[in-house]
């Protein structure tokens, strides 16, 4: 038994939903009490979609258990065939039915239904969301997917996009117009969008563009051994990434590395004077894997931050962030206990924290400002515009995105020059976000500073961290007058500064912080 | 029971016929209620022993309540809680410890059991009953079920209070005593405007169910009269009854009407004459009434039409063709409680179909050929809904807004005109949802 309070993915047959939702003509039978049925708000709310997904839930009840629950299912099954006339149907359990072993593929293949049934076997009580949409498109590529004539002019599969992913949408857009000006055709996106005979024609492709491995990797590997199809490994976001995906597509396909880069405006805004003051900027990182070490890059090699903490919550990408948190000279976080991201945020007092929707709270706690790169993500991460995260576009989106929750460079030294101003003070926060004054803001006197106030899960399990931070075993005591001046410092450095002097005296043996050591710790981290 | 509410056309839909329909349900379980019910009642945690299913619908529903402190989470089972039921108590005894000793400010625990719980049979009554052992007098445990094989979307609230009440102490004896005890969960505010209107009326001696706090609970017997605020609560009011309680049956607080009705019942079982009643109300029922009407423009003459989710449906029915001027054309509710709705059902005027349960394929095809003014669904098929070019509210909203008695009548009607005033005020042309692969 684990004790959770949120979690950053779904049971496995909400991977498979992503699937069967990013698709057309496919149906999904799934056997689940009517409360499973709240996943169809995942999308029609969230993500604004104007269809309900295409599932179909059995909605079995306490006395259809002890009655026969397995011909609920099958009669669900015939209903949803004749009424949707699907190509092709998956069928499967949710965690409970897994439980009652009807059999949901057994079933489904002894009905003799006149299109493909793909039984979808998803362990609820191990695997999580992108293990149940990996499999489950692995599981329909391998039924459907045959080895066919290739294109006659150089073309790819774009694999990976599902329903509710982080910009997938328009990430598939620019991918494509990106490949065009390389010369190379899109033969089949997937999942989204394509039918289950698209499917068929997977083989026609000469490659694989892999863009996400959390749901497409299975699938491309299967591709690569049954229907000789290699697959891309670099992940075309920022200007690295962008470029190390055309010299790897048009190696793979012996086409000539074109890129246009008329449009990409990342590397001047990011070299242009008024974005000196990101320099140095301490971010912290926390996501799905493939966003989280492909933005780690971005953040360091082309924003100019310093990467102060990495993870990931899909273990599956374990490996590629570890490698990736050791060129950064930091150790990966990879854990989906959201209680233990945000202790490892607190301790590392990063200035911007670059996550999912959770990791946006923990920054409202914390007073952290924080820019979503990853999935999950609410309502207000499918934006009406465009926005992809890939390709030239994606850089510049990235530049904006990742500059946005900051406080801009000027205005950064006004707050430092005027901070007693009434219209410049700590509370004011950035001028370009309208009421988001952070929650340090309000307190007053006491004992030494504090962490800000808002209340948090993490009383319910996490263990208490001691006082106040990362001072080990000594107690550090903040002299009244060191307090005050600590308070002048604007809010969006405070909390550096705060930890920086603790751990300052700490390594000096002092038990009291007055002005001085302040100030001396303020010369001693001088960059 | 009482005369003094204005029958409809005799019977209204008290012996009306209902369409009974067993096929998908698109519905919440009873999990849902805890998003509500644990910022009630402050000293309470809610500890979900279910799958990680469970746990995201939690999530899924609390929605944007995620950066307040929830005091509820999932023991999420694992492969090796299913294998043996005596490991998965003693997991559940671990996890329980564990929560306990970080969260002294805790009274009560609800163990919340799910579908999987269920299926297991891990009986979370004896778990209870053995944490309560344990951890009393600090902390009570309690059990009861949530589960979507058992419980629809508010019924987890009737589960839940149902559960508290063999747990209360021996209360009045007698009918002397004129205590009265309301159940159903309301935002304090709300509660705060009934306690000032009953006192007014001469009835002080007012118990809540669910009590806000442990420390404040109180003793029910032969004495005690029961009024419910909310539709869904039959079996607590059962459990009520088998403690010797007597149900004051009346149409549900919404709109000047029924607020009105609601009270005249109370004080009717407490022999205070009418006339106390209407003196004391006047006011706020002259305000509602101004209130509705003006909410209500947008409303007349419009169609309704509900997809069954909250059990509020007829209730609100009730109050949208009678006080808003709406005409029905379908009241689907997930379960047809023929005692607790007479007062309501007795007033509704015959002509919607009246269903229970559901098979939203089936449904859909309904509101599809009736293309109402207005459909009232959950949050799962509104947007589809609307991009068919039909108007929704979706229903989550009615047991998350303050919309009980008087003083929210207005806001009440608000709900339901603010998606037709909003299809009016937009100019943005036909609305043609994008493409979307
Ligand atoms: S329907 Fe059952 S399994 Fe699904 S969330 Fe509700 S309690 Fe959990
Ligand atoms: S940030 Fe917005 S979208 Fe996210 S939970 Fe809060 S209110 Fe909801």
């Amino acid at each position: 038994m684990k004790l959770t309070v949120w979690t950053y993915e779904g049971p496995p047959h909400v991977g498979a939903m992503r699937v069967a939702t990013a698709m057309r003509d496919l149906h999904y039978v799934l056997h689940a009490p009517q409360g499973d049925t709240y996943a169809d708000l995942l999308f029609t709310m969230i993500e604004r979609r104007d269809h309900r997904p295409p599932v179909t839930y059995t909605t079995f009840k306490e006395r259809d258990l002890g009655a026969d629950t397995a011909d609920l299912f099958r009669r669900s099954c015939q209903a949803a065939y004749e009424r949707f006339r699907p190509e092709a149907m998956i069928v499967g359990a949710s965690c409970t039915a897994e439980l009652i072993q009807d059999d949901p593929g057994g079933i489904a293949e002894r009905m003799g239904l006149p299109v493909p049934v793909i039984a979808l076997d998803l362990p609820s009580y191990q695997r999580k969301e992108n293990f149940g949409a990996d499999e489950t498109f692995y599981r329909i590529a391998r039924a459907l997917a045959r080895p066919c004539e290739k294109t006659a002019r150089p073309s790819v599969n774009l694999i990976g996009p599902t329903a509710l992913g982080f910009r997938h949408r328009d990430d598939v857009t620019e991918l494509t117009a990106l490949l065009s000006d390389m010369g190379v055709e899109v033969n089949v996106c997937a999942p989204m969008g394509a039918t289950p005979s698209d499917i068929t024609r997977l083989g026609a492709a000469h490659a694989n563009v892999l863009m996400y491995p959390e749901t497409g990797e299975s699938a491309c590997r299967w591709m690569e051994r049954d229907l000789g199809l290699p697959f891309t490994k670099s992940i075309p976001i920022g200007v690295g990434g962008v470029r190390d995906f055309v010299a790897e597509v048009a190696d793979l396909l012996g086409v000539a590395p074109g890129l246009d880069t008329d449009r990409l405006r990342l590397p001047w805004y990011s070299a242009s004077v008024d974005s000196t003051y990101l320099t140095g900027k301490r971010v912290f990182l926390f996501g799905d894997g493939t966003h989280v070490r492909a933005m780690a890059r971005v953040a360091r090699d082309e924003m100019g931050f310093e990467v102060a903490g990495m993870g990931c919550y899909n273990r599956e990408q374990a490996r590629a962030v570890r490698a990736v948190a050791t060129e950064m000279g930091v150790e990966a976080l990879i854990t989906d206990d959201y209680l233990e991201v945000e202790a490892a945020i607190e301790a590392a007092a990063p200035e911007l924290i670059l996550g999912t929707q959770m990791e946006r709270h923990i920054g409202k706690r914390l007073g952290i400002p924080c820019a979503v790169i990853s999935a999950p993500v609410h309502v207000q991460d499918f934006p009406a515009r465009y926005a992809p995260v890939m390709g030239i576009e994606g850089a510049n989106v990235l530049f904006d995105t990742l500059v946005h929750p900051l406080v801009m460079g000027l205005e950064e030294h006004l707050l430092t020059m005027f901070r007693a101003d009434p219209e410049f003070h700590d509370a004011a926060g950035p001028s370009h976000h309208g009421g988001h004054a952070p929650l340090v803001a309000a307190e007053e006197g006491g004992a030494g500073p504090r962490a800000p106030v808002a209340e948090s899960p993490r009383d319910i399990s996490a263990k208490k961290t001691e006082g106040g931070g990362a001072t080990g075993a000594i107690e550090v005591v903040w002299l009244a007058a060191a307090e005050r001046e600590l308070k002048k410092i604007p809010f969006f450095v405070r909390g550096k500064a705060k930890r920086n002097t603790e751990a300052f005296a700490a390594a000096r043996g002092e038990t009291e912080i007055s002005v001085d050591t302040l100030y001396e710790a303020k010369a001693h981290y001088a960059r | 029971m009482t005369e003094r509410f204005a029958q409809a056309s005799g019977q209204g839909c008290r012996n009306a016929p209902v369409l009974k329909q067993r096929g998908q349900h698109e519905v919440f379980c009873g999990l849902t209620s805890i998003v509500w019910l644990h910022r009630k009642m402050p000293d309470a945690f809610f500890l979900v022993v279910g799958s990680r299913t469970c746990a995201h619908l939690l999530q899924s529903a609390a929605g944007v309540m995620i950066f307040a402190e929830p005091r509820f989470a999932t023991a999420i089972l694992e492969e090796t809680d299913l294998a043996g039921l005596a490991d998965a108590h003693e997991e559940l005894d671990r996890v329980v410890h564990e929560l306990l000793a970080r969260r002294p400010d805790i009274r009560r625990l609800f163990l919340v059991g799910s579908c999987p719980s269920e299926v297991i049979k891990l009986d979370l009554a004896v778990a209870a009953e053995r944490l309560t052992a344990v951890h009393a007098p600090q902390v009570r445990v309690q059990s009861y079920s949530g589960s979507g094989i058992e419980t629809t979307f508010t019924q987890g609230e009737d589960t839940c209070l149902a559960a508290m009440v063999p747990d209360l102490p021996a209360g009045p004896e007698g009918p002397e005593a004129r205590e009265l005890i309301v159940a159903g969960a309301l935002p304090d505010v709300v509660e705060d405007q009934m306690r000032d209107l009953l006192a007014k009326i001469g009835i002080d001696a007012v118990h809540v169910l669910p009590a806000a706090r442990e420390a404040t609970r109180f003793g029910v017997g032969p004495g005690s009269r029961v009024a419910l605020v909310q539709p869904f609560l039959g079996d607590t009011l059962a459990a009520l009854e088998r403690r010797g309680a007597r149900h004051v049956a009346a149409p549900m607080p919404f709109g000047a009407e029924g607020t009105t009705a609601w009270f005249h019942a109370i004080a009717e079982a407490f022999g205070i004459p009418p006339e106390v009643v209407d003196r004391a109300v006047a006011a706020p029922k002259a305000r509602a009434e101004r209130a509705v009407a003006q909410a209500a423009e947008a409303l007349r003459g419009r169609s309704v039409f509900f997809f069954p989710d909250s059990q509020l449906e007829v209730p609100l029915a009730r109050f949208l063709t009678r006080e808003c001027g709406m005409e029905a054309v379908e009241v689907g509710t997930p379960f047809l409680h023929r005692q607790v709705l007479d007062g309501d059902l007795a007033l509704l005027d015959e002509g919607p179909t009246l269903s229970e349960g559901q098979d939203v394929d089936l449904q859909l095809d309904r509101v599809r050929a009736a293309r109402p003014d207005l459909t009232v669904c959950g949050l799962g098929l509104a947007n589809p809904l609307e991009a068919e070019g039909l108007s929704t509210k979706w229903s989550i909203e009615l047991v998350f807004t303050p919309v009980h008695f008087y003083e929210q009548a207005g806001d009440l009607a608000g709900l339901f005109s603010r998606p037709l005033r909003r299809r009016d005020a937009l100019k943005v042309g036909a609305v043609q949802p994008p493409a979307m692969p």
